[in-house]
């Protein structure tokens, strides 16, 4: 059976379809501008972050001040888990390494573990969870109070003063957070394999740095910088580019924890590749 | 009431007028600004001149924060002259605005105190980089007689979060005038305060004008602030001047849009 439609109303319907179909189009085209004006706004930051960073001007005092943040006030977290990394990856490989017999390669495994991938990787997630959200939330609200504005209006450059000093910060400390975490594992793992048997403190140390070798240990700390730049660039980034109401300041510090962990997985798995070949 | 009784639409000072030539120390002409679609300043023009308090008044959104945004440089204009001590902000660079910016003065909407900072240190904050000659015994003396000046002399060594709304206004203007500068351009004053405090700000503003000689541009939608500190007003209405006068002839005009403000 044919249902016959009235023609005005057939026109209707296809008036109503092509509004559909240009109001897709507008949308799709606008998203496509969002993204490509996000992208200009990341490389306009990143350059006008490079030209600050060697201008003649340097904010030593605040450098200084975001280093004790960043480093010392994160010491606590990082001792926390970073003992616990090496603890937990013990007690989880020793059942396996025991079963093949090589009981006596654990230190000098979770050495590795922790040194190439662990230790940088999981102290640098925890760093983007706490440095990059305080980061975003601290120059997000800084914004919405204008207090950016503020320092711009006393012959300031916020750019300087607020984002080259903590991004350098950042890129700095990191690696040294990094470092620690690594040798509070492997005390950690120490604790877990004294936890079923006895090993004694310098026997575990020695027999673990006895496998760490120059090609371990390089690779990790260049990544860690990158590490530290990425968490301090994003975040910085985040805040910096917050929007005016106080709902933004929660969206900066979400948004900065999210793409900071994710970018530093990102560099991870360049950093493996660029390893390996190199390695060959 | 700090101007004359007159209809004339013309700026003019009670202390001023008639003896000296009145020197614009701020002129704008012609002010365009917009975001996106949306115009915010069409075809502004005004003058602040040496030693003034002009008023600006106008309905939230009519660019009333916007045009003294553009003065500064905190927001690019875009097209027109802004002429701030007979330079043009417009064609300046990042060096150069910094350089008129040590002659001005913000006091910001929500004070706009550094959390992070004490309020020593928010006052030593722009004294060390705009006075850089100053040396430590110096800058604690400014610091001292500015917080004299707006009648805070105890909270030196407090967090901007253990004070009062009407606190941190004062602490804000203390650290605008700290620096002393030639012009102070005011962004609602006595926004989110009680009557009693409103008040007080405006009669530090008056104080701060006589004390330290300077210019300033009041906006505000606060009658009250007006009345009390205006020589001269200007309404903006849709980006324009709407009307500009002296306070009696705002308070005598039969203009609707007027009479609303001043009911």
């Amino acid at each position: 059976m044919k249902i016959k439609i009235p023609v005005a109303k057939a026109k209707e319907i296809a008036r109503l379809h092509a509004l559909r179909l240009s109001e897709s189009t507008i949308a799709k085209k606008q998203a496509t501008n969002n993204f490509l004006t996000d992208i200009a706004d990341v490389i306009l930051f990143i350059t006008h972050l490079v030209k600050e960073t060697f201008s003649r001007r340097f904010e030593l005092r605040e450098f200084l001040h975001q280093c004790f943040l960043i480093g010392y006030k994160t010491l606590p977290l990082i001792s926390v888990t970073g003992t616990i990394m090496g603890f937990v990856l013990t007690i989880q490989s020793r059942p396996v390494l025991v079963r093949f017999g090589a009981e006596t390669i654990l230190p000098g495994m979770v050495a590795v573990s922790l040194i190439r991938e662990m230790g940088p990787v999981i102290t640098a997630l925890i760093c983007a969870g706490k440095v990059a959200s305080g980061m975003g939330a601290e120059l997000g609200s800084m914004k919405v109070t204008e207090q950016i504005e503020a320092m711009e209006v006393s012959s300031t450059h916020p750019m300087r003063f607020l984002v080259v000093t903590r991004v350098l910060a950042a890129t700095l400390m990191i690696p040294l957070l990094i470092l620690y975490a690594d040798g509070l594992g492997i005390l950690g793992s120490w604790i877990g394999a004294n936890i079923k048997g006895d090993v004694s403190f310098i026997l575990f140390f020695s027999q673990a740095f006895s496998h760490i070798g120059f090609i371990d240990l390089l690779p990790a700390v260049v990544k860690s910088f990158f590490f530290g730049a990425v968490i301090g660039l994003v975040g910085c980034y985040k805040g910096y580019n917050a929007g005016r109401g106080t709902e933004s300041v929660g969206k900066a510090a979400n948004s900065a924890v999210v793409l900071a962990s994710l970018i530093v997985l990102i560099v991870d798995m360049i950093a493996v590749q660029i390893t390996d070949m190199l390695a060959k | 009431m700090k101007t004359e009784n007159t209809e004339n639409t013309e700026p003019i000072l009670v202390d001023s007028i008639k003896k000296t030539p009145r020197v614009p120390v701020i002129e704008i002409n012609n002010l365009y600004k917009s975001f996106g679609t949306l115009d915010v300043l069409k075809n502004l023009s005004l003058k602040l001149y040496e030693g003034e308090n002009l008023v600006v008044l106008g309905k939230s959104g009519s660019g009333k924060s916007v045009l003294i945004k553009c003065i500064v440089g905190l927001l690019p204009s875009d097209s027109g002259s802004i002429q701030v001590f007979n330079q043009n902000v417009l064609d300046l660079d990042r060096s150069g605005i910094d350089k008129i910016r040590q002659k001005i003065g913000f006091l910001f909407q929500s004070g706009a105190l550094y959390d992070s900072m004490t309020v020593r240190e928010n006052l030593e904050f722009p004294l060390k980089r705009m006075k850089e000659q100053l040396n430590q015994k110096d800058i604690d003396k400014k610091i001292i007689e500015a917080l004299e000046n707006v009648g805070l002399p105890d909270v030196i060594n407090k967090m901007p979060s253990q004070l009062s709304g009407g606190m941190r206004k004062r602490i804000s203007l203390a650290r605008t005038i700290v620096v002393d500068p030639k012009i102070i351009l005011y962004d609602e004053p006595t926004t989110g305060l009680d009557p009693v405090t409103s008040d007080e700000i405006s009669l530090l503003i008056n104080q701060v004008q006589k004390k330290y000689k300077a210019s300033s541009i009041i906006i505000t939608h606060d009658i009250e602030c007006a009345r009390m500190t205006a020589d001269r007003l200007i309404m903006i209405q849709d980006g324009e001047v709407y009307k500009e006068g002296t306070l009696n002839s705002f308070e005598k005009s039969t203009d609707p849009l007027i009479k609303a403000f001043f009911k």
